[in-house]
């Protein structure tokens, strides 16, 4: 048992590795490629870009710990960055509508926690159908206008620096320790892989899953509306299409993160790499000047490859 | 043993893959010209998979080969955030000057901002910036095209009628100007605007929404699609569902729709020049880094055409 034990973790860890490697190898090929890589300039846009899809990628981690999928984040991301700007349009204090921003992704995840435990709607159909109904919401308080202009204090969130590390950057390292703490150190994250493994198992030893399930629900909300503000600040502009699309990102993170979607096995730290490995991609794709056609396949061919690496591997 | 086979496997893949991002950057890029250092120009597009976007790449790549210069295409796939991205990554490869095509005139201000930052001067393409320093903007007047193909309608109609309207993409500027143009054109006259729909540029939305529409319809007389590929789906729902007698008017003039025209399906179309907005472009940039004097707005021509005229363009 303890030897067991002991060589999963071996297995845990190797898996980690495989995609730090991949990671590593990938930014070795680059830097070869193109001197501009590896410039502190273009690291920090590197980070940037990244964060915008590692924050989400990260609330993501939690529900596909369980099992689960949320498909809603991309708009979810929408509706509450757009309504904080409407906020911040009709007079309201920065912070504030910040806040309301957040709690709306949050309630809007708690409504998909909802559907899945009390409801019993496949999590797959459940997200589906909030990332719609989010969408919808966006264009109807929005009228499918953008609300822009929002003022230099909103905009100190996507824009600002703090000791020259762009604020967005900080907002990810803030959100990854939180989240790495509550998953590894609190019965709350062991609850989580608990439920993810084997629902009966953990529901039979006590564990309230649909309380848990709620919970990973609402993280990710939370998560998704935390990026629509990052992403409005540094557009100073809510679009009523942002983040389309956003969700296969974040999935594609954790997943190159070795998170296996079946539930209960994963990391938060697989997930920054693996939306490090997405945005290493992007950016040095776009400074060797590949046409956005072959980065799309070269992309698909990545997450493709990756998972087939460690499906092989179980 | 098996394990063995697969890590070699996987050994295969990864470099197969390295190999083919290592031939693909080096193919894709443009090869450096002997001696003279060419000078660069970022051209920062909305999107490449719409044939009109290509064909404006297409006119720009063609005048910057004639004047000597590295033109650099990042394609921002319709998402403001990703141009951002984009803007940033180009900057990084030592650019004079900014080319850009914005996704949204408002979320693109930030963007423009970054280039103004670095000092490399911009010009917006089609769409504007409502914000950042622009030294002069390129594009057709959509608004006296929205008129153009309204009073087109308002005239074969003979001042009275039921129109629908097919939208482009909700917040979208090329949208607003299109449909404000045409609904000056109609006003005033004895012309019913019974519908008006987003179907987001998009054809088979364009056939889904408008199949929706002839349901709700018993009597149509005229249709302005904001796009030519709205235009091409109104008439694929028209066709399907054995309607008589409905005038289609579209934008933009693609091949597709020239075809249309030409077969007697589709009545008129307004022809934007997507080629000289990316020729007069370079040619602009050209002149800016030359240190000429270039006026702030350069308007291109807009025509109608329909079965008269339709064999003259090409």
């Amino acid at each position: 048992m303890l030897n067991q034990t002991k060589k999963r973790d071996w297995s845990v860890f190797l898996r980690g590795m495989q995609s730090v490697i991949g990671l590593l190898g990938l930014c070795i090929v680059l830097s070869i490629l193109t001197p501009r890589f590896l410039k502190w300039g273009n690291i920090l846009n590197v980070l940037t870009q990244t964060s915008l899809n590692a924050v989400m990628a990260i609330g993501m981690t939690f529900v596909i710990l369980t099992g689960g999928i949320d498909l809603s984040v991309g708009s979810v991301l929408a509706f509450s960055g757009m309504v904080t700007a409407g906020m911040i349009h009709s007079g309201l204090n920065v912070w504030i509508a910040i806040l309301v921003g957040l709690v709306i992704g949050t309630v809007l995840g708690l409504v998909n926690g909802l559907a899945v435990t009390k409801g019993n709607v496949p999590p797959f159909i459940a997200t589906l159908a909030m990332m719609t109904m989010a969408r919808g919401a966006t264009l109807v308080y929005s009228g499918g206008r953008p609300k822009s202009n929002l003022g230099t204090a909103f905009g100190f969130l996507g824009q600002g620096k703090i000791l020259s590390i762009p604020v967005p950057v900080i907002i990810l390292f803030v959100v990854f320790i939180i989240a790495y703490y509550v998953l590894t150190q609190t019965a709350t994250g062991r609850y989580i892989y608990a439920t993810g493994s084997n629902e009966k198992a953990a529901k039979l030893s006590g564990i309230k899953t649909d309380y848990i399930k709620l919970l990973v629900y609402a993280v990710s909300g939370f998560t998704a509306a935390l990026t629509g503000m990052i992403v409005t600040s540094m557009l100073d502009s809510a679009s009523p299409n942002a983040g389309n699309g956003a969700e296969l990102d974040a999935i594609a993170a954790v997943v190159l993160g070795g998170t296996s979607l079946s539930g209960g096995q994963g990391s938060v730290v697989g997930t920054i790499i693996g939306g490090l490995i997405i945005g290493v991609l992007n950016n040095g794709l776009n400074l060797l000047n590949v046409s956005s056609y072959y980065q799309q396949l070269i992309k698909g061919i990545v997450i493709l490859v990756a998972v087939l690496i460690d499906r092989r591997k179980r | 043993m098996e394990r063995k086979s697969v890590k070699r496997l996987l050994g295969v893949l990864v470099s197969l893959l390295l190999v083919a991002v290592l031939v693909v950057g080096c193919t894709g890029g443009t090869t450096p010209e002997q001696g003279e250092q060419e000078k660069k120009i970022g051209l920062v597009i909305s999107t490449l998979d719409n044939p009109f976007f290509v064909t404006l790449r297409d006119g720009a790549q063609q005048k910057a080969d004639e004047l000597g210069y590295e033109l650099i295409v990042l394609d921002s796939q319709n998402d403001s955030s990703k141009e951002y991205s984009n803007v940033q990554d180009v900057l990084q490869q030592g650019i004079s000057l900014l080319l850009i095509n914005p996704v949204d005139s408002d979320a693109v201000a930030n963007a423009v901002k970054l280039a103004n930052d670095a000092n490399i001067p911009v010009i917006t393409l089609d769409r504007g910036a409502n914000g950042g320093e622009v030294v002069t903007h390129i594009a057709s007047d959509n608004v006296a095209g929205g008129k153009m193909a309204g009073e087109y309608i308002v005239q074969q109609l003979g001042g009275e009628g039921k129109v629908v309207q097919l939208e482009g993409i909700p917040g979208a500027s090329s949208a607003r100007d299109r449909g404000k143009g045409f609904m000056e054109a109609i006003e005033g006259t004895e012309i019913d605007l019974v519908a008006s729909q987003p179907a987001d540029f998009d054809r088979t939305k364009g056939m889904t929404v408008m199949q929706n529409i002839l349901q709700a319809q018993p009597e149509i007389d005229a249709i302005f699609a904001q796009n030519d590929e709205m235009a091409l789906g109104a008439i694929q729902a028209i066709e399907s569902a054995g309607r008589q007698g409905i005038m289609v008017v579209g934008f933009d003039a693609i091949d597709d729709a020239l075809q249309a025209i030409k077969d007697g399906k589709m009545a008129a179309t307004v022809a934007q020049q997507p080629d000289r907005i990316g020729s007069l472009g370079v040619e602009y940039a050209d002149k800016v880094l030359k240190g000429e004097q270039v006026p702030t707005y350069v308007p291109v021509d807009l025509k109608l055409i329909t079965k008269d005229n339709v064999d003259t363009l090409d």
